[in-house]
């Protein structure tokens, strides 16, 4: 049945009075169906703006080469992979809330599972647009391909962790985006049933003829519950074969095996702090603050919480196995990190990663908008410095002492990374416009036993044990969209 | 006798939906579809569907990128060029492994996908088959064929007397895309 009566003891995942299901979907539609506000217009101008700086910094170094960038002969990877790993991190919070948290049917991902898939294909977009830059002559790209050729076809190297990373990266766009997509159907077809003229002409062609008959239905829910099956490996392998890019080498620093775990615990960690970041405003900016509540901000605190842990947990396991091993060159990558000349990088990483997140342990952090927006913030600076102390500071004092030197960026790599910022938010508040920011269908689906209304009338109608009833209202104390006087009399 | 194609009975809540479904089932008249703006979970038994076999070709799809993935690896590295590399064997199946778990997952994703998109008749561009606007929004409908069951007075009492808020009698089968 749709309507079985969730325990009062769960905290509400929608709030406010008097919402129908006509309510989610005005509520939802606002920003696809009015003109942007002003807060939208100058974000989008900021994100514009950057994304251009973008344009302008690739397009450069399409015409002049990769001499335009930092990179020396022992220092090969920099800027470039640091900002790959990042967005590729990013892009997994996505797939973990619409793939892990649906087998796990946990229904708090239904208000933010769509904002966070589509977070996830623009941050793949963004890391995708590094891989084809650093391989210096894109127009070449296809040839990581194993595409018959000129040289009696010699293949590509199959052995090779870099070839596993394209087909691990390829699969996972191509399959985020078809995830994304297919929930996306149902939700099209409500704004095309409500638009009239070349909107409803648009949507229309990009509903697929979505009807919501119980065949569609039926079909659409094994679709979904098969697609989060096959994405949840698939989400842990991407990272995996991401660290295996590193973990394969013989580089100290790099030639480790905790690598995958840590790896795919860190992608997690920048990735939620990514949805944080993008959410808390959204929330605020759309006034989705019933449907997005203080119990998700803080369900998502409480992972960054854990998965912070499991990366402190991993550089600390590091610095032990490194100082175990009795290897000298892996001894010394591990002191250089640490007092070496990039010491400050590996401290505002350990900082950033494991130190402040802890903070969320005192409820009064993990349940407050400020302090998780800027926290988010600091997590992602973080787990941007973790990959260049991965990189930099590994590739830049190995073996040879002679060879040893400094990584000094230039304009052009910074400007690239800030730009691919503006390219990821210019097509996220455009997604923002046209598409609906939440699952209206799945919200829809848990407004009968999950909402605050519900579970008020429960209570009401004395069909809840008075002390339960008293847990619950105590526990709506946390949230911002719940106001404590009109709780006074129930 | 009238022209009245199909009898529409609208819901606002999935429990009225699902009690109008019984009352009609109980006095023998026949469904057509029923349109909802959310999946209601325990529908398809009642309306006697059979279990989508989405599954199953998802299975198949994905085992068919198996095979594709490991025998295209293993003609291009040990059959067709095999490399000396380092005096290590051609064949080294652990490497194998990432290229066929990732051809397995996008074959599966995407051979669902197009079944799904084949079986509910999905393309970019297909005219819907909507007979109510508001069931993708928040109505939720009950779809009577008026030819097959020709008594729409004892329908929109049983229908109303479940808790219909609104009943159609449509004249034209889809609302117009046109």
């Amino acid at each position: 049945m749709s309507a079985h009566n969730e325990s009062i003891l769960r905290e509400p995942l929608i709030t406010g009075e008097n919402i129908t299901y006509s309510k989610i979907t005005n509520d939802v539609l606002v920003p696809v169906e009015n003109k942007p506000n002003k807060a939208w217009w100058i974000g989008f101008g900021i994100a514009v703006a950057f994304a251009l700086t973008w344009v302008v910094t690739i397009s450069y170094t399409f015409w002049v080469g990769l001499g335009t960038w930092g990179l020396n002969k022992t220092v090969g990877w920099a800027w470039d992979i640091t900002g790959f790993v990042w967005w590729v991190g990013i892009g997994h919070a996505g797939t973990l809330i619409s793939a892990v948290l649906l087998l796990f049917r946990q229904n708090w991902r239904n208000s933010i599972n769509r904002s966070a898939e589509a977070m996830t294909i623009f941050a793949v977009i963004c890391a995708a647009t590094y891989i084809f830059a650093h391989m210096g002559r894109p127009w070449l790209a296809y040839w990581v391909f194993p595409l018959p050729n000129q040289f009696g076809s010699l293949w590509v190297n199959f052995n090779s962790p870099l070839v596993w990373d394209v087909f691990a990266i390829s699969t996972y766009f191509s399959v985020s985006l078809v995830f994304w997509y297919t929930g996306l159907l149902p939700d099209i077809a409500t704004i095309r049933d409500r638009a009239t003229g070349a909107r409803r002409r648009i949507y229309s062609i990009l509903s697929f003829g979505w009807a919501g008959s119980v065949k569609n239905w039926q079909r659409f829910e094994a679709v979904s519950l098969i697609l989060a099956g096959v994405s949840t490996p698939l989400v842990l392998s991407v990272h995996t074969i991401v660290s295996f890019d590193f973990a394969t080498s013989l580089e100290p620093g790099w030639h480790t095996t905790i690598f995958p775990p840590y790896f795919v615990a860190g992608a997690i960690f920048s990735g939620f702090a990514m949805v944080q970041t993008l959410l808390l405003i959204a929330r605020k900016v759309m006034k989705w603050e019933n449907y997005i509540t203080m119990f998700h901000i803080e369900s998502m605190n409480k992972v960054i919480i854990v998965t912070g842990s499991i990366v402190g947990v991993a550089y600390l396991t590091e610095l032990f196995i490194a100082w175990y091993s009795g290897v000298e060159y892996e001894q010394y990558a591990f002191l250089n990190r640490i007092s070496g000349p990039y010491w400050w990088a590996y401290w505002s990483m350990m900082t950033c990663n494991v130190i402040s997140p802890q903070l969320f342990w005192f409820k009064k952090i993990r349940t407050s908008i400020w302090a998780s927006w800027v926290l988010s913030i600091v997590v992602n600076i973080g787990m941007w410095f973790e990959r260049f102390v991965i990189i930099v500071t590994s590739l830049h004092r190995d073996f040879i002492p002679s060879s040893w030197v400094m990584f000094y960026p230039t304009v052009v790599d910074v400007l690239l990374f800030v730009g691919s910022i503006g390219v990821f938010f210019t097509l996220f508040l455009l997604f923002l416009r046209v598409l609906p920011g939440i699952a209206m269908a799945e919200v829809k689906l848990i407004l009968k036993s999950s909402s605050d209304q519900a579970k008020q009338k429960l209570i009401r109608e004395g069909k809840v044990d008075p002390e339960q009833a008293e847990f619950y209202k105590n526990s709506l104390e946390k949230y911002d969209s719940v106001s404590k006087t009109e709780y006074a009399n129930i | 006798m009238s022209n009245v194609k199909y009898i529409l009975g609208h819901f606002e809540d999935p429990d009225d939906l699902m009690h109008g479904i019984e009352k009609l089932q109980e006095n023998n008249v026949g469904i057509y579809d029923v349109y909802t703006p959310m999946p209601i979970h325990g529908i398809e038994e009642k309306l006697g569907y059979k279990r989508s076999r989405l599954p199953i070709a998802a299975f198949c799809f994905g085992l068919t990128g198996t095979i594709t993935a490991f025998s295209m690896i293993y003609y291009m590295l040990v059959y067709d060029w095999p490399m000396n590399i380092g005096g290590k064997p051609a064949f080294a199946m652990p490497n194998f492994v990432p290229i066929t778990f990732e051809l397995t997952v996008l074959f599966a994703a995407y051979g669902m996908m197009f079944t799904f998109f084949y079986a509910n008749h999905f393309f970019p561009g297909r005219a819907p088959r909507v007979m109510d606007l508001r069931a993708t929004d928040d109505r939720f409908i009950i779809a009577v064929d008026a030819k097959a069951n020709p008594y729409p007075d004892k329908i929109e009492n049983l229908l109303k007397d479940a808790g219909a808020v609104e009943v159609k009698h449509n004249e034209r089968k889809y609302v117009s895309y046109e």
